[in-house]
């Protein structure tokens, strides 16, 4: 039955035919159960199980259907374009700046400095990023006043780095070096034997753009493309630090219902949660199905 | 191809703007925005001013502190779970991966927002004291570190013959605790080393939680400093950034030779 036990590799272990019986080996688990169930599952059961009672107690989908008053729907609706904005935005450009090392002819030490700027940018997110934004894009920020010396007066148009396209280009600022680092090995996974023999065959760059190595890209693209999504959405700090926690965007709307209880009815703000981890659990279940899929090329 | 090499470079050219630009800009406003309006001429005083205040160093070592705890409690709960069910029951794993995977699913708002509401009343009212608080915000942030952590020790345990250092190490009478700190430990440092500087350079830089949970820490310090003072919140805002980048360093040297992992660590 027990063969010499293989190396277990993972996800290809043979599943232990053990029968139902209940396995002791389970109570080796138990910390990291009871931690996750106090400290994340519970939690976040209260919020559901809240979402559906009204603040007297009694149960009710009213909450839900609140969901739909033109506030909290701008706010959903703000952060989905906020996060679709800048996913497909820094997608594109993240996608293009890496294949540009790796594959545009640049020489390779920039290759290196990319990959370790990208690193440190990705990761540069929350208050100090909203900061930094506001000493180049304020009223008295370095590039406000270059622009300004050059007769470009961002003071005089309706721009400002406060508002919601201010917002998206904050967030570029982390979406697009994490499209690099995600996308630098997928693009270093088209071989060179792909492109020599499309070329053998007579295909332009063109041609071999659209049927051979879009297609090929096309899943982790679009997969990390929804993890920018996923990214932007979630993000709280950086929006609270550059707009005061004014703008509404999701985040901020529970935020507020935090701190000073906007919504005049918490078990409304526990409605919004949820409605927040619905749109976060579709978003991951589109990545992992499109995870599937690009797995498939990148051996 | 000349062209298309331009076109290339003139992208880069972009990114590197957009990358530095705001740095620059976060510099010369830490120098007291010297080609500002007022062009007063440059100066640390900032930095100094900063660095002679003891809330800096207050909530920069409370939030390293909690970032240490964090490191010890994230290693100590999954290094275990993931030796056990690569060894004993595999069968756990699509449950363990999900549980680790579903801090990407709730946002960090709205798991404090679940924190705040499940320990802000009995019969476990952790809010209300100090080190209750810091409890919280610290298995808070455990909770955030699962997905990257877990990925990357198993990772590490796959790489590894887990099986075989078992029985080794049982046959000349080591007991379980001595087999996961001394045996398979070593064996994934690499993956733990790593987790570790980025757990810390989240932990000292994060604002949500920390401030929705009331603690001294650094995040909201910066936050906070950022309503009272014009230059100062620059130079903070630099050096947070400077750790930030020494954090990204220790994580490449340790990783150096290596296939490079990226972990995508969640919103901000």
């Amino acid at each position: 039955m027990t063969q010499a036990a293989p190396p277990l590799s993972g996800q290809d272990a043979p599943p232990t035919r053990s029968g139902r019986r209940f396995s002791w080996a389970w109570l080796g688990l138990v910390p990291f159960l009871a931690f996750a169930a106090a400290f994340l599952i519970i939690p976040t059961f209260y919020l559901v199980v809240g979402s559906f009672h009204s603040p007297t107690g009694e149960p009710t989908l009213q909450n839900y259907a609140s969901l739909t008053d033109p506030q909290i729907a701008d706010a959903f609706f703000t952060s989905i374009e906020i996060s679709l904005v800048t996913a497909i935005v820094g997608g594109i450009f993240g996608f293009l700046l890496a294949y540009s090392v790796i594959a545009g002819g640049l020489p390779g030490p920039l290759g290196a400095a990319l990959m370790t700027f990208s690193g440190v940018a990705s990761n540069f997110a929350g208050v100090p990023l909203a900061m930094a934004f506001t000493f180049t894009l304020g009223r008295l920020g370095l590039l406000t006043i270059f622009l300004g010396s050059i007769g470009l007066d961002l003071n005089d148009t309706d721009f400002s780095i406060y508002s919601k396209l201010g917002l998206e280009i904050v967030y570029l600022y982390f979406q697009f070096p994490l499209m690099v680092l995600i996308m630098a090995p997928a693009i270093q996974g088209l071989k060179k034997e792909w492109r020599e023999a499309s070329e053998n065959m007579g295909a332009s760059t063109a041609q071999y753009w659209r049927h051979i190595a879009l297609p090929i890209l096309m899943p982790s693209l679009l997969g990390t493309m929804i993890l920018l999504f996923g990214n932007a959405f979630g993000a709280q700090a950086t929006a609270y630090q550059l707009t005061g926690g004014t703008l509404n965007i999701v985040t901020l709307l529970v935020s507020r219902q935090l701190t000073g209880d906007v919504l005049n009815n918490v078990n409304l703000g526990y409605a919004v949660a949820m409605g927040m981890v619905a749109v976060m659990g579709v978003t991951i279940l589109i990545y992992i199905w499109l995870q599937r899929r690009a797995a498939r090329w990148q051996r | 191809m000349r062209w298309s090499r331009l076109a290339w470079g003139i992208i880069f050219l972009i990114g590197v703007l957009y990358f530095f630009i705001p740095l620059l800009a976060t510099f010369q406003f830490s120098l007291g925005n010297p080609w500002g309006p007022v062009g007063a001429p440059p100066s640390f005083e900032y930095y100094i001013t900063v660095l002679n205040s003891p809330q800096f160093w207050d909530s920069l070592g409370y939030s390293f502190v909690i970032g240490i705890i964090t490191i010890v409690a994230s290693i100590g709960l999954l290094l275990p779970t993931a030796y056990w069910v690569r060894l004993k029951v595999p069968r756990a794993r699509p449950l363990v991966e999900f549980i680790t995977l579903l801090p990407f699913v709730i946002p960090p708002i709205v798991l404090v927002f679940g924190l705040l509401q499940t320990f802000g009343r009995p019969p476990v009212p952790l809010t209300h004291t100090d080190l209750g608080s810091s409890v919280l915000l610290v298995a808070a942030y455990t909770v955030l570190s699962f997905p990257y952590m877990y990925r990357a020790i198993d990772t590490g345990l796959q790489a590894t013959d887990i099986r075989s250092l078992t029985e080794a190490a049982q046959s000349l009478g080591a007991g379980w605790t001595r087999i996961l700190i001394r045996v398979i430990l070593p064996n994934v440092r690499v993956a733990l080393l790593s987790g570790a500087f980025l757990t810390l350079a989240i932990v000292i830089g994060e604002f949500t939680i920390a401030s929705f949970l009331a603690r001294p820490a650094f995040g909201p310090y910066l936050s906070l400093l950022g309503q009272s003072a014009a230059y100062e919140p620059a130079a903070v805002s630099l050096i947070s950034f400077g750790l930030t980048w020494l954090a990204m360093i220790m994580i490449a040297f340790i990783g150096r030779g290596g296939r490079t992992r990226v972990a995508v660590t969640g919103a901000r």
